[in-house]
């Protein structure tokens, strides 16, 4: 009998490992929770595309052993519209980084969230651009220390499960990748939901990010997440901040909305209906 | 055979350019687009979003270029035919993922029917300033498969050819219209549906375990498995190997990747490239022109005949890969070489490389008319002086 290397083996690209992340990184237990939930659902995985834009969560497309798209930079979203519409008994998931979804990928953001496209989104929210060596971006918290905020960032941050809520998402979540077990059964939950799906994971980035900013190791980022995260569900995500002192978690969305490919799918029908009359 | 025949619209039309080209499109078989409304390509995306539906195929408008572009590559990704069509400002969008298209070997057709520039330009008035950006406006080096057409019965031909190409060689095409080819009206034959070539990509032969997602045949071109299929590929912007995997540190793979892109179209040059050849046999000046100016060409030709000048045209209806040696027949053999464009001095630079030592007079347009027939024979009395 082979050894088995990894209970996620069958989920995992084993000829993509080592993976590309840091120590104390996030993404591995973001990963971790992702084909944990496929895994526990039973979904056939020749039916799963996973798609990611550019930056360290990036990879992630890579290291999972579905249909993978590994898109330009900020352009998942799209990417991943395109494929749910061609093909809709595929289930598609992007997973990317703040700054790819929200900077350059806002725009493709808010109006899939609009037209309910039945995909799920899972966002690493490290607070800066890792990979380019930790710029700041539409995430970082006021007054934080990047490279290119070296005097302290005096720009305000995005609110994502708000943005997220506003823009018409049908599930929205925030976890921080401390809360393993909640963030995989939130998955799960908008891995079954039909419509735009949000979940946002707070995740440690202690080479850059951390390092910078008084949390030097992965630890003293969980720690942070674990003294300052309070569970607030179904709360305003409004009012869902992320400060030094409170970072607020919890599922905030669950609402019941016609996805975009249904409505496709019905308008479809009725004119080919009406084609057939015609005749 | 009443899906094909709502498909293909068999018969004579009087149809517009626009439309001609979303016809063609739908007959070789595209059957999802993603774009967004623009001057003068919107007449594309009207006709299909109301003729898709019929055929069971996706209109969706996205909420620009850049995602427009990435929806189609994911729809073709999805194994369905797919294209977009725009014009200049929504073109320098898309050319980012044009890139992504051609790094990750996506089928796909891109419609440019193009105006007056730079920035917004002229919107209504025609144009043919996108050639070059059609094959150098995303980074790094790459070819790119265009398109000309220069008559509304060519909307439609050369769209079908657009998608049979794509397919066939795996790749983004582009098909360079222009305003006065996308708005005018003329006669249309759309021919029967089994009349019509169409060409669909080459599917893997092997196991889901064997197959390698950029593992070329002979040809160049690989194989290609679709999402959902069970081969569970992946596929990346990043400079990659056979088997799709990311090599970002290795000058070998880059090298081997970028030539085999490249060489996939360069190789296959003289089955792509198609020209246009009237009255060139005992021609001393040759006119070279594409698109919509082919047209006054044609007739300046015609003129200059009656008034005793052997003058003949090569109509470029490729022009990317640029139809080199096509070019360098005719320059040696005639005296001179006419080329028109309806902008300041693009394909004329190809046809300068082609011709060599032959004089090449090129005559510029900018702005709302392409030439006018006298124009052209005033341009073709002046090469043989």
């Amino acid at each position: 009998m082979r050894e088995e290397l990894h209970p996620f083996e069958t989920f995992l690209r084993r000829e993509m490992m080592p993976h590309i992340w840091c120590e104390g990184c996030g993404n591995g237990i973001i990963l971790n929770c992702y084909v944990r939930a496929l895994r526990d659902l039973g979904i056939d995985i020749n039916k799963v595309v996973t798609v990611s834009g550019i930056g360290c969560i990036g990879r992630i497309s890579g290291y999972t052993n579905t249909d993978s798209y590994h898109t330009t930079h900020g352009r998942a979203i799209a990417f991943a519209t395109g494929v749910k519409l061609a093909k809709p008994e595929l289930k598609v998931v992007v997973i990317s980084g703040d700054g790819d979804l929200f900077a350059i990928g806002g725009n493709h953001f808010i109006h899939a969230a609009r037209r309910n496209v039945d995909i799920q989104v899972i966002c690493a929210n490290n607070f800066n651009y890792g990979m380019t060596g930790g710029q700041y971006g539409p995430t970082t918290p006021l007054e934080a220390w990047t490279t290119t905020t070296p005097y302290g960032n005096i720009e305000h941050p995005f609110n994502l499960v708000h943005l997220a809520a506003a823009s018409g998402a049908v599930y929205v979540a925030r976890w921080t990748t401390l809360h393993v077990r909640r963030l995989t059964e939130c998955i799960k939950k908008a891995l079954q939901k039909e419509g735009f799906s949000f979940i946002e994971v707070i995740s440690p980035c202690p080479e850059i990010y951390g390092r910078y900013n008084k949390m030097r190791t992965g630890i003293d980022m969980m720690n942070w997440f674990r003294k300052a995260s309070e569970v607030q569900n179904y709360s305003d995500p409004a009012k869902a901040e992320i400060t030094p002192e409170r970072i607020v978690i919890g599922e905030f969305v669950d609402i019941e909305k016609p996805s975009f490919g249904r409505l496709l799918q019905d308008m479809t029908a009725k004119v080919q209906e009406r084609m057939r009359e015609e005749k | 055979m009443a899906e094909k025949r709502i498909a293909v619209l068999t018969g004579k039309h009087f149809m517009q350019g626009d439309i001609a080209c979303a016809e063609g499109a739908i007959a070789a078989g595209c059957r999802f687009f993603a774009g967004y409304p623009i001057t003068p390509a919107t007449e594309i995306a009207e006709r299909m979003a109301r003729r898709l539906p019929e055929v069971g195929g996706v209109y969706v408008q996205m909420e620009d270029e850049l995602a427009s572009m990435a929806a189609v590559i994911g729809a073709s990704y999805a194994g369905v035919k797919s294209m977009t069509a725009t014009s200049g400002p929504g073109f320098s969008l898309m050319v980012e993922n044009i890139g992504l298209a051609f790094m990750t070997e996506t089928p796909c057709v891109i419609v440019n029917v193009m105006r007056g520039g730079p920035s917004t330009g002229q919107p209504t008035k025609s144009g043919q300033q996108d050639v070059m950006q059609a094959k150098w406006g995303s980074h790094g080096d790459y070819e790119i498969i265009a398109l000309a057409p220069s008559s509304v019965q060519e909307a439609f031909d050369l769209t079908v050819q657009a998608f049979n190409l794509s397919e066939t060689y795996r790749t983004p095409v582009v098909v360079l219209a222009d305003e006065i080819v996308g708005h005018m009206w003329e006669r249309v034959t759309i021919p029967k549906a089994d009349e019509i070539r169409v060409v669909n990509r080459k599917k893997p032969q092997v196991s889901p375990s064997e197959y390698a997602p950029f593992r070329p045949d002979e040809d160049l071109v690989p194989p290609m498995a679709c999402f959902g299929e069970g081969y569970r590929f992946y596929a990346t912007g990043l400079t990659h190997d056979e088997s799709g995997l990311p090599r970002t540190s290795s000058a070998e793979a880059q090298q081997k990747l970028v030539q085999r892109l490249c060489d996939k179209i360069r190789k296959n040059a003289d089955k792509i490239i198609k020209t246009e050849g009237t009255m060139l046999e005992d021609a001393e000046v040759a006119v070279v022109a594409y698109g919509i100016t082919s047209r006054s060409a044609l007739s300046a030709v015609r003129k200059a005949r009656e008034a005793g000048i052997k003058a003949g045209l090569l109509r470029l209806v490729t022009l990317w890969p640029f139809p080199t040696k096509q070019v360098s027949q005719v320059a040696k053999k005639v005296d001179a070489i006419v080329v028109l464009e309806m902008n300041y001095g693009q394909i004329v630079r190809e046809v300068e490389r082609a011709a060599k030592e032959t004089p090449v007079i090129f005559l510029p347009k900018l702005g709302e008319e392409p030439h006018k027939p006298s124009e052209v024979l005033w341009g073709v009395r002046g090469a043989l002086q």
